[in-house]
């Protein structure tokens, strides 16, 4: 075999592993066929393979499943439910609502934000933290009134919120769009966070 | 099957850990097996293929979803445990000295209990020649030679796998071969 040319033990492994050029394999084969030590040299090859390819399969053992799952962390599922939340500001902001009605955030909101307040506008008139909207005026948008009452005279083409307060309809007042009185602070604190999100 | 594979990913990249629940399933016996010959250790190979599936879950938004999802894998699992077989290298040096002391544990793990017939008995001392001679192989011949012979991967995949080119692994798989050829011809 020490005659044998180099290149012969190498055209055997190409060969079992089916890349081998037509050329070599005729060389390979050729020489074979007249070279005892060589021919035993690509058995004892073959017989390798087999053995190593007799190997038993084997399965996973029993519960392995159930291991790999309780090793998870379980931040990943946290991560994934902030991630959602991301996607869904809506729902983010239903969220935080929910954390803020257990905190003591409320107190904090009331005495902050008790002062009459009402959509600038200068159709409307005031009297006693009662906004009017006086008999034959159309007021062109939306009007909100925190902390105090409205009287609805004329017309109001929007919607009307009023928050801690009362609405009061004359029979000739409309309004064209939605009316809303918020009055308990869990709703209005709803209110704020859906305007957030317009 | 691919498909399937993609949209538990997706699943579980939105964070939706049964999804992973199924990828395990699906891959379990693979990674497993990987890891058994790599190591030929029960215990060892379930540590090492349940570290596989917990880096896998930890590591899921590094895999480009454009390649094989099996390709990702396993090479998780083959350098977890090239890394195991570098650390416990004397260990092994021992086991090889005192032949036969680990292959008794495989005997029972193998037997669970059952008498065995003679020629299965033969072919278990078969199986425990074969053991050594793999352990033998250092483990840069051992990956490709199990990637092969035991999973029956084409070249390129395992090329893909270990992520050398594949000369180089062709290379490996000869040199392997040659070595197993030494320890296992007198069979
Ligand atoms: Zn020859």
């Amino acid at each position: 075999m020490t005659s044998c040319p180099k290149q012969i033990v190498h055209y055997m492994h190409e060969y079992l592993d089916g890349e081998i050029e037509n050329d070599a394999k005729e060389e390979l084969k050729l020489h074979i066929e007249t070279c005892e030590d060589c021919k035993h040299h690509y058995l004892e090859l073959k017989k390798t393979i087999a053995f190593v390819q007799s190997a038993s399969h084997i399965a996973a053992p029993a519960g392995f499943k159930a291991r790999v799952m309780a090793s998870l962390p379980r931040d990943k599922k946290k991560m994934g439910v902030e991630r959602w939340l991301r996607n869904h500001p809506f729902f983010t902001a239903a969220a935080l609502f929910l954390l803020l009605m257990g905190g003591g955030f409320f107190s904090m909101l009331e005495q902050r934000d008790h002062q009459f307040a009402f959509t600038k506008n200068s159709e409307l008139k005031v009297e006693n933290e009662t906004v009017i909207v006086p008999p034959g005026t159309v007021i062109e948008e939306d009007v909100v009134v925190k902390n105090g009452d409205i009287r609805i005279e004329g017309a109001v083409n929007g919607d009307v919120t009023v928050i801690n307060g009362e609405r009061y309809m004359a029979a000739a007042g409309s309004v064209t769009g939605e009316i809303e009185e918020i009055d308990r602070l869990f709703e209005r604190l709803w209110f704020e966070i859906k305007s957030l999100f317009k | 099957m691919d498909l399937m594979v993609q949209r538990r990913i997706k699943q579980v990249l939105k964070g939706d850990q049964n999804a992973f629940g199924e990828i395990v399933e699906l891959y379990k016996d693979k990674v497993y097996q990987i890891c058994f010959r790599m190591l030929w250790d029960r215990h060892e190979a379930e540590d090492a293929a349940q570290e596989t599936f917990l880096k896998a879950f930890l590591n899921i938004h590094t895999y480009n979803q454009d390649k094989k999802f099996s390709t990702w894998l396993y090479r998780i699992a083959t350098n977890l445990c090239i890394d195991k077989i570098r650390k416990k290298k004397p260990d092994y040096h021992l086991d090889a000295e005192i032949a036969g002391t680990d292959g008794l544990n495989m005997y029972s793990h193998l037997s669970s209990g059952d008498q065995l017939p003679e020629e299965e008995v033969e072919s278990l001392e078969v199986q425990e020649t074969i053991r050594q001679a793999i352990l033998l192989l250092p483990e840069k011949y051992r990956s490709v030679i199990v990637l092969k012979y035991v999973e029956e991967l084409p070249l390129q995949e395992i090329a893909d796998i270990l992520e050398l080119p594949l000369g180089t692994v062709k290379t490996r798989v000869h040199r392997g071969r040659e070595a197993l050829r030494k320890h296992l011809r007198h069979l």
